[in-house]
């Protein structure tokens, strides 16, 4: 019964419950280096996480021993469904959609005021940073590491435009931040293909560093140009967001509840626009060019021109986010971190690339899970459950909580021929030839 | 002072940089070789291999005046040592953890890179929770000054210090891919991997000894990095893009590419640093970077592994 | 029996390749694989060698099942694989390539090397050179030398004519039949049938994933089917 392979499982799951221990430790300080380590590991709580590693390895043999049986169920649930599929169908869809919606409405009248906040600053505008760069990575394939670069150009470019206080570099008049939503699009966009364009050729792995670079020194910029932009002090005072319109005069204010539905009704346009745009002849372009972007190139897709399009919308639709990020009224370049990008690039994977509900499902989850955590643990260390969580996810449903069909038929293939399904697995530069 | 006045004290200190670069960058290239993937993580390994090194040296130290003599020279030795080891350790657990159970998968390879920075963020902020986020502070283990000078540069004995461990490393790693029979796998594997297996290389032991390899060099240059700058959780991002710049620069997948990239770039910011100003060095490195990819994306030398020795 | 495939199956994902080989190798014989493109076999070279897993059937070496046993240890026990468009090592030189042949022991390097070149005295003038640089027809003779460094028992040989200019491959020919005199049993696929069937004892014809004809060599040749499918030639019906 205990058979190495066994009994191997059993220490991988015990080192797994050490980790835990570890991580859900108390911290420490370099003084000390292994104290913190010491007092996780020698304590009481221990035995918690000895009990659960045991636990884990017992399901774990369990699951391996029912297998069969799941197997004849799973097999039978998929032998009925096509009478299922002719029963829901298109219905089922939009019937879920409509419940999600109005769980979306509803939502944010049952919880307390911060989580209302988290729900509009973490949640509402990383789901619509999670679309935008879906459209690069989910639909394009392309790897973009600096897309919080885009965030930040829209919002200092609203607080150039629509105030005169809130950095030393203003515009000589002052407008409405509604009409800055065009005016940032447009130079995200015309930021992302400035960018695009001379990185766009590379392929994969060199991609992302390169826009990490870009990421990065955006970043710098921001931080270091204190005749600017105010430096590492932040922008703050750009006005709310307003309409005044003969009959019509709205200001949305510090109550969180106004910004949280004009937010839902954006996010809610965005994915039906892009649900439009992934069934059109570009997204089939992108589809072609991230399964395989030299025979898409034979095949007549501009491929170049096509990428450019999906970098230049996912930058649009991040300096749209930061417009509104501007008007929340106090940033600083410490939202356009590092850690920011990875966060989005991680809400898109964990979601599932290319799906759309996908994107929101995992700002829900992540930003869900952060604001769990944010009495528990300090924010900073919140990053530690974050890298577990990806690697788990990459480990176990690559294709995300909410694939796309899509997407999830070429990792299948993935796993079965010999041909590279993503864009990255093209040859990299200078190794094609052999 | 004009740039021709410092010319040289900017070369020597570029390239006591450069040559960490090259350490680290060794590691990147490696690993592109035999995997054709950039493993993200690998600035965190670097990370944690100067942990290890500086907390082997301060437990070492006795307490109180500056070592010196064969007491220096035996702390730096152990930091190394330690160092290495510790790097090591964590390029292994890596390769375990965030890739083996991928490829074993098949996975795509944006799921590679993904998995890494997930790996990434929890080792980096892990080590923060645990070492804390302040800079730890770096104990003297010899007594620094100018030992000689080189066309009026001063060089110091960390420049000689550091110089000269990363060339031995340079070179011992540059004999053992031209030489050994390991070398031999890692050029077979990183040209034709599934040519290699008929051949009798057990690819992934080839694979993970390429990561412990990495993660040996990358580890004393951690404990050299942080003898000479600092040392914090997050101090592996920075040196750890340069180093990929480096590898870039050189032609990733190449072993003295790698090296002279290394070189060059540590070359370039020092230089870059002190006609413009030292905060931009950073920028220096990303916009070089950027300026490779698109001028020539092959690097240097080509990106041949271990090509003609 | 030295190699046995009992009705292996191989397939791509949902893609069937071969469904259901049977064929055997004896020792001290050379054995050719026909068939159309497509028809499975350089998936049988790649399964024999532990590239693919057969999803049925077995393989055995010596009467050995090596569905266990790791690729990489299959020259080891004797098994050395040509492999489809050569696949010498471009960036390690010709004398690096040979050793590549006998990472898995080192013992006969010298010997090994010396027997290639008198083998191929071209490659002997070209032992410092790039692999990358040589001919199509030098390549071929590196892979093959490469191949017998390791002392084999088997040599699979996948389709060492191709793209070879007609005096080079007769050249290689004849060498893979002084290979076999040596007594190292070939397993050879081709699509040059003719001169394949014309140097092997015994052939098997592939036809989708299956066997569909077999045979000595001289009946191969004369047999109406392999001339009209294999050979190109019209055979008058009725």
């Amino acid at each position: 019964m205990l058979t190495p392979a066994r009994l191997r499982q059993l220490w991988v799951c015990l080192a797994l419950g050490v980790l835990a221990a570890v991580v859900t430790g108390p911290g420490g300080d370099s003084a000390h280096p292994f104290r913190a380590l010491r007092r996780s590991v020698v304590d009481p709580r221990i035995g918690i996480f000895i009990g659960l590693a045991v636990g884990l390895w017992v399901l774990l043999i369990a699951v391996a021993r029912l297998r069969p049986l799941l197997a004849e169920v799973t097999a039978a649930a998929r032998a009925r469904r096509p009478v299922a599929a002719a029963l829901g169908g298109p219905h089922a869809t939009t019937g879920l959609n409509a419940v999600l919606l109005a769980a979306a409405i509803v939502a944010p009248l049952l919880v307390s005021t911060a989580a209302q906040q988290s729900m509009v600053n973490d949640i509402g505008i990383y789901a619509l940073l999670a679309l935008g760069l879906n459209v690069v990575v989910g639909y394009a394939g392309l790897l973009d590491l600096g897309y919080i670069a885009f965030f930040a150009i829209g919002a200092y470019v609203t607080a150039y435009f629509s105030s005169s206080s809130a950095m030393p570099w203003h515009a000589p008049f002052v407008i409405n931040p509604f009409f800055v939503f065009p005016i940032a699009l447009l130079i995200a966009a015309l930021a992302g293909v400035i960018l695009g364009a001379p990185t766009l050729r590379l392929r994969g792995d060199y991609l992302a560093i390169v826009t990490l670079g870009f990421g990065e020194i955006i970043q710098l910029l921001a931080n270091n140009s204190d005749e600017v932009t105010n430096g590492s002090r932040g922008v703050f005072g750009v006005p709310h967001l307003s309409v005044d319109l003969p009959g019509i005069h709205y200001r949305w204010g510090i109550d969180p509840l106004p910004y949280y539905y004009l937010l839902l009704g954006i996010v809610v346009v965005v994915m039906i626009a892009f649900g439009r745009l992934e069934r059109s002849r570009i997204g089939r372009a992108w589809a072609a060019i991230r399964e395989d972007e030299i025979a898409a190139e034979a095949t007549g897709v501009p491929t170049l021109r096509m990428k450019l399009l999906a970098f230049a919308i996912g930058a649009s639709v991040s300096g749209f986010a930061g417009v509104l990020l501007a008007t929340k009224q106090f940033f600083n370049p410490q939202s356009f971190s590092l850690q920011s990008s990875f966060l989005v690039v991680a809400i898109v994977i964990f979601g599932g690339m290319g799906s759309r509900l996908g994107a929101v499902t995992g700002a829900v989850v992540l930003q869900g899970l952060a604001f769990y955590l944010r009495d528990k643990v300090p924010p900073t260390d919140r990053y530690i459950y974050f890298g577990a969580v990806i690697v788990v996810m990459m480990i176990f449903r690559p294709q995300g909580l909410v694939p796309s069909r899509r997407r999830r038929r070429e990792i299948e293939l993935a796993g079965t021929t010999a041909g590279a399904s993503d864009q990255l697995g093209a040859a990299p530069i200078g190794r094609t030839i052999t | 002072m004009g740039f021709a006045d410092q010319f040289w004290q900017l070369t020597v200190d570029g390239l006591m940089v450069g040559s960490l670069y090259a350490v680290i960058a060794l590691g990147y290239t490696l690993v592109y070789g035999v995997l054709q993937l950039i493993n993200f993580a690998h600035s965190e390994v670097f990370m944690l291999g100067a942990f290890g090194g500086l907390f082997a040296a301060r437990g070492l130290l006795p307490g109180g005046a500056t070592p010196s003599g064969p007491a220096s020279v035996g702390l730096v030795a152990a930091g190394l040592a330690v160092g290495a080891a510790c790097g090591a350790a964590a390029a292994f657990i890596l390769e375990r953890v965030a890739y083996r159970p991928l490829r074993r998968r098949s996975a795509p390879r944006l799921a590679y890179l993904i998995s890494a920075i997930g790996a990434s963020l929890f080792a980096v902020n892990l080590a923060g929770k645990e070492f804390g986020r302040q800079n730890v502070p770096v104990p003297d283990l010899f007594t620094n000054g100018t030992l000689f000078h080189v066309f009026g540069a001063q060089v110091s004995t960390q420049t000689v210090v550091v110089l000269g461990a990363a060339v031995v490393m340079l070179v011992l790693l540059d004999r053992l891919v031209a030489r050994t029979r390991l070398g031999q796998g890692i050029r077979a594997v990183a040209q034709d991997a599934d040519t290699a297996v008929l051949m009798g290389v057990n690819v992934e032991r080839v694979i993970i000894l390429t990561f412990v390899i990495g993660g040996l060099l990358a580890g004393a240059g951690g404990f050299l990095y942080a003898m000479t700058f600092n040392a914090s959780y997050n101090m592996g991002f920075v040196p750890g893009v340069k180093a990929f710049t480096a590898a870039v620069l050189g032609g990733i997948g190449n072993v003295r590419g790698a090296m002279l990239g290394g070189i060059l770039l540590g070359l370039v910011e020092s230089y870059g640093g002190y006609v413009f100003q030292a905060s931009y060095k950073d920028v220096i490195a990303f916009l070089v970077l950027v300026g490779i990819l698109m001028v020539r994306p092959s690097g240097l030398l080509g990106v041949r592994l271990g090509r003609a020795a | 029996m030295l190699l046995e495939l009992a009705d292996v199956e191989v397939s791509y994902g949902a893609i069937p390749a071969l469904r259901g080989v049977r064929l055997e190798v004896a020792e001290g014989e050379i054995v050719t694989l026909l068939g159309a493109n497509g028809a499975g076999k350089t998936t049988t070279l790649r399964s024999i060698s532990g590239l693919l897993r057969p999803r049925r059937g077995e393989i055995y070496l010596d009467g050995r099942p090596l569905s266990s046993i790791p690729a990489h240890t299959l020259v080891g026990l004797g098994v050395s694989h040509v492999p489809e468009g050569r696949r010498v090592f471009a960036g390690m030189t010709v004398r690096e390539n040979l050793l590549m042949g006998a990472y898995h022991d080192r013992r006969h390097v010298r010997e090994g090397t010396e027997r290639v070149f008198t083998l191929f005295p071209r490659l002997a003038e070209r032992a410092s050179q790039l692999g990358g640089t040589l001919s199509g027809g030098e390549q071929q003779m590196l892979a093959i030398g490469r191949a017998l460094m390791s002392r084999p028992r088997l040599m699979l040989l996948d389709e060492p004519s191709m793209g070879l200019a007609p005096r080079i491959i007769q050249t290689i020919f004849e060498v893979i039949v002084e290979i076999n005199r040596a007594g190292v049993a070939v397993l050879l696929v081709e699509q040059n049938a003719v001169q394949a069937l014309r140097i092997a004892h015994r052939g098997y014809v592939l036809e989708n994933g299956q066997v569909a004809l077999t045979g000595s060599g001289a009946d191969l040749l004369a047999d109406d089917r392999v001339r009209q499918a294999y050979l190109g030639e019209d055979i008058p019906t009725g």
